[in-house]
């Protein structure tokens, strides 16, 4: 303890000045243009790819340090999507960064436009905990694949993980333009007083406003991928079997509950519960045994503030009774079982907060389409899932619900497909990013017009005459019937 | 207004958007011909009022502010089935069987404040947009053109549905009131120390904006061989600067950059268009804005109050408060550090820059503020290829100035201290939307690897498949491989 301590007192602090400095390097660095050119960026990827390929096991045992994360997750969720992320970038970053040609009208005749993809400069990645991987290093590939100067601030609640990636960037990437500064608010709120080009926060909303309006002083635009309840409607006409798999896999089987995407509440008919809830347990004790507590497969809770946060919502006194499943808890090992609630009250704090954890409360309404209502009477999730084979039932969902995105007869895929935009909506969040979207998160679309001389129409120029209003309508309109009838002049 | 007032309107706003009538395509349709038929039955009216408030040429009122939007709202009405319809994406195999598409759909009810300079223009590009989109709106208009705002407000009234779309009259006090609700975006054309009091009161809401601020646009001015392109580039920067609201444009050329052995020549061409545009009695032409009011006289009088600014004007320099007319000015090499090469000029004054060699205005420029509009007359290929890549700006014209606010292929917005966000054309639909993913799944297959417990041969299983290697797929579920 007394080591730590020592260490802690005598490594450098990162504060303001410190700040500064760092931003004065890495603004010096963009300015000379190295980030810009496609072979820094594709030498960058690369470097990532290797760090990734080369470094599977420390990665693995990071995530094991910091969430007890089982292996097989570790891999799909994390590893596999970095690399899947990285290649995609290689593969396409030509094409990312090729210009666009734009039609224009005969109102700018004679020209012609592109839209050409610039780099916004330096930006500052805040990520999470629970995906600690993932969440830092997937924005970082879309910041380098846009030509920018980077810095990482990893969460400070996921310390090895942290650490590892600040050794690993250290030793494979182009350190003059890419660093990672780790930290927790001392240091985070000093980044946030400089003025980057772009900020990228993954996390929770009180954070979001926090960084937001630290972005606002410098006008800095931002991403913010946040979280909220996500639903999930279940209605009786499914393949029960499948669906109780993809729940009890969606929720408990991504980092125990604790993802932005995650399922966090499910509402279903009175007269379906009973049926819903056999085939959760059933598929519960087949995943993860008769005794989840001590299981491999289930991640633990990421810290013990989390974990004082989640017993406090299954303590609370309206939730009486209502426990259906699970309830048990290691304080020392930061464990909570799969638990499920059925029809907690609407006022109790496990359904006004995100949970984020391994509790499930069941909702029970009359008729399923009353669960469109309770949806929309509530803040705007990042997803909202549906199981039905109804089509009419699909359809008003699709249409009514307002989400980040929308899965049918699944949960959290959207997640893993990169030719989708993954971001929120309202409290969830704003921007997106994946695969392309990544890289146009990071850049901006500068228009581009080139003008002749030749065609140079007068009616532009004062002094003004109704001869040149005429012309001049005749041009906005588009037509060249009235160009020519202006020319002559008829009116 | 009132709080009270305002409770009410707000809620009015939300009650309309939740019914759901403003998702409609016949309700976006008929707000957009609403608009359309605004500007053609009251174009006079427009025209007058922005004579009112800007002393604004009824020729530059059509051109720039009613027939542009005319334009935008054709442009919406012909695409706009387009741009509601939902988009399929190619999903990889590995997904299989899935399909997946992106849904535009509303924001909920937006906020839109627009500012003085092009104060119907820069109501209406943006309402089109929201409207488009199938929002309900809330306009602020700008308090420094009253005229300008209570014609939108009236018109809005009569020609739009007021359950969905209100104007709300004010100044700063206003606008600060209406920033304490929450709304699904707001979209802020004005100044940057405005935008900072928008965009930080949209965190403490988690809304989304779109700041399209200004900056400090320069046009760098090259000589060509023929003497007529001479001609044709000084016209156009004396059009680009004077011609479009006596230089209060966030678009309008705000200074120039030149070569030293060609400022002879330039300062001669400028002076011969700015008397051909204006003749001798500028004042008296009609076809040049006043300046908006008496705060902004008074700033830019100060601009030239500086003894090395001042003793810089080689052309014009004269004011007349009373009739708040400052004449087309010109200067050369004021002081690098005076207000009035650091801050927006915004008015009729312009500085022009010499440098040894027109090469040296890619590093001039790209060590200052990226602004909103970055303008080169040039024939050097060379030049433009390195303006297009070393700087950075919303956008880039060659050879002329101004017109790319028109053109509705091209995104309009700003970068850093410019702004964020774009619009015109399907990016304002854009802008005002958000794209939701909607991803349908089958039942019927299922992969029985993604489920736990956790074996080593289902992580073999899920590496092989990530890689599609299919075929190992198959030799690992069989059993005749045991690694990936």
């Amino acid at each position: 303890m007394a080591s730590e301590e020592e260490t802690k007192t005598s490594s450098p602090v990162f504060d303001a000045e410190a700040a500064s400095c760092l931003m004065k390097e890495l603004r010096g660095t963009f300015i000379a243009g190295k980030t810009k050119s496609f072979e820094w960026r594709s030498s960058q990827l690369k470097s990532l790819l290797k760090m990734v390929e080369d470094s599977d096991k420390q990665i693995c045992d990071a995530l094991f340090s910091d969430l007890s994360k089982p292996e097989m997750e570790a891999y799909i969720h994390e590893i596999a999507m970095i690399k899947s992320s990285c290649k995609l970038a290689l593969k396409k970053l030509k094409d990312w960064m090729k210009a666009e040609k734009a039609k224009t009208n005969l109102g700018s005749f004679p020209s012609s436009a592109e839209i050409v993809p610039e780099p916004l400069g330096v930006v500052l990645v805040i990520s999470a905990w629970n995906y600690p991987l993932l969440l830092s290093v997937d924005p970082v590939i879309g910041a380098i694949a846009a030509g920018n100067a980077v810095v990482l601030k990893p969460s400070e609640l996921a310390p090895a993980m942290s650490s590892l990636l600040a050794k690993l960037f250290g030793k494979y990437l182009d350190n003059s333009a890419i660093k990672v500064i780790e930290g927790a608010v001392p240091e985070t709120t000093a980044l946030l007083e400089q003025k980057w080009d772009k900020i990228f926060y993954t996390g929770n909303g009180r954070v979001g406003r926090i960084v937001m309006a630290a972005a606002a002083k410098n006008l800095t635009p931002v991403v913010l991928e946040l979280g909220g309840k996500s639903p999930v409607l279940v209605d009786s006409n499914i393949d029960l079997a499948v669906t109780a798999r993809r729940i009890v896999s969606g929720k408990w089987g991504c980092n125990n509950g604790q993802a932005c995407v995650a399922p966090d509440y499910i509402i279903t008919t009175k007269k379906y519960a009973p049926v819903l809830i056999d085939s959760l347990k059933h598929n519960l004790v087949k995943f993860f045994g008769e005794d989840p507590l001590n299981s491999p497969d289930l991640s633990r809770l990421g810290h013990s503030n989390h974990f004082a946060r989640l017993k406090n919502l299954l303590d609370d006194d309206k939730l009486a009774g209502k426990i259906i499943h699970g309830g048990q808890s290691d304080k020392s090992n930061l464990k909570i079982a799969p638990t499920i609630v059925l029809d907690a009250p609407e006022d109790s704090l496990i359904m006004n907060e995100e949970i984020f954890g391994p509790l499930l409360p069941i909702v029970t309404v009359e008729k399923i389409e009353d669960g469109i209502e309770f949806i929309n009477s509530r803040p705007k999730p990042l997803a909202a899932y549906v199981f039905t084979n109804t089509k009419p039932l699909k359809e008003e969902f699709v249409s009514k619900i307002s989400a980040g995105g929308v899965v049918i007869n699944d949960v959290t895929l959207h997640l893993m497909v990169d030719t989708l935009p993954f971001g929120g909506i309202g409290d969830s969040g704003m921007g997106a990013y994946h695969g392309k979207f990544s890289f146009d998160a990071f850049s901006h679309k500068k228009a581009v017009l080139y003008r002749g001389f030749f065609g140079d129409a007068p009616a532009r120029y004062p002094p003004y005459t109704p001869g040149k209003l005429r012309l001049l309508k005749a041009l906005l309109d588009g037509s060249l019937f009235g160009i020519i009838r202006a020319l002559f002049g008829f009116s | 207004m009132s709080n009270y007032h305002l409770d009410l309107d707000l809620k009015e706003l939300r009650e309309a958007f939740n019914s759901g009538k403003t998702k409609e395509s016949s309700w976006r349709i008929s707000q957009l011909h609403g608009l359309l038929h605004i500007l053609e039955d009251k174009e006079n009216d427009i025209s007058m009022a922005l004579k009112k408030d800007l002393g604004k040429h009824h020729v530059e009122a059509y051109r720039d502010e009613i027939g542009t939007v005319v334009k935008s709202i054709n442009n919406a009405l012909a695409n706009l089935k387009q741009w509601m319809a939902a988009k399929k994406t190619r999903l990889p195999i590995a997904a299989f069987p899935s399909s997946a598409s992106l849904v535009p759909e509303p924001l909920g009810v937006v906020l839109i404040i627009s500012s003085w300079n092009f104060p119907i223009g820069l109501s209406l590009e943006p309402l089109i947009g929201a409207l488009a989109a199938g929002n309900a709106v809330v306009l602020k208009p700008s308090e420094l053109a009253p005229t300008c705002s209570s014609l939108l407000a009236e018109t809005i009234r009569d020609y739009l549905d007021n359950s969905a779309v209100k104007v709300i009259e004010g100044g700063s006090d206003q606008g600060e009131k209406l920033l304490q609700y929450k709304f699904d975006k707001i979209f802020f054309t004005g100044s940057t120390h405005v935008g900072r009091i928008v965009m930080s009161a949209a965190a403490q809401h988690l809304t989304p904006v779109t700041l399209e601020l200004g900056g400090k646009c320069p046009a760098v001015v090259d000589s060509f061989s023929s003497s007529r392109d001479n001609n044709m580039a000084a016209k156009r920067v004396v059009w680009g600067k004077f011609g479009v609201c006596a230089g209060q444009a966030c678009i309008g050329i705000d200074y120039v950059v030149t070569e030293k052995k060609y400022l002879f020549n330039l300062i001669g061409l400028l002076k011969r268009y700015i008397k051909q545009c204006y003749g001798d009695d500028p004042n008296g032409s009609h076809s040049i804005c006043k300046i908006i009011n008496k705060k902004h006289f008074s700033r830019l009088k100060t601009l030239l109050d500086e003894p090395s600014v001042k003793s810089s004007i080689v052309y014009g320099g004269s004011m007349d408060e009373q009739s708040l007319f400052i004449e087309p000015t010109i200067l050369v090499d004021p002081p690098l550090d005076a207000a009035i090469m650091t801050e927006e000029i915004f008015g009729p004054l312009l500085p022009v820059i010499t440098l040894e060699s027109i090469e040296d205005s890619v590093n001039f420029i790209s060590t200052r503020p990226s602004p909103l509009a970055l303008y080169a007359f040039t024939e050097n290929k060379n030049l433009q290829k390195r303006l297009v890549s070393e700087t950075s700006s919303g956008s880039i014209m060659f050879n002329d100035a101004i017109l790319q606010y028109a053109v509705d292929t091209l995104p309009f917005g700003g970068v850093g201290g410019s702004g964020f966000g774009r619009y015109h054309g399907k990016y304002s639909f854009d802008n005002f939307s958000h794209e939701k993913v909607i991803v349908m799944r089958s039942f019927l297959i299922d992969i029985w690897f993604r489920y736990p417990p956790w074996t080593n041969q289902k992580l073999q299983l899920i590496k092989a498949g990530f890689r599609y290697d299919y075929l190992s797929v198959v030799l690992l579920a069989l059993g005749l491989k045991r690694n990936a």
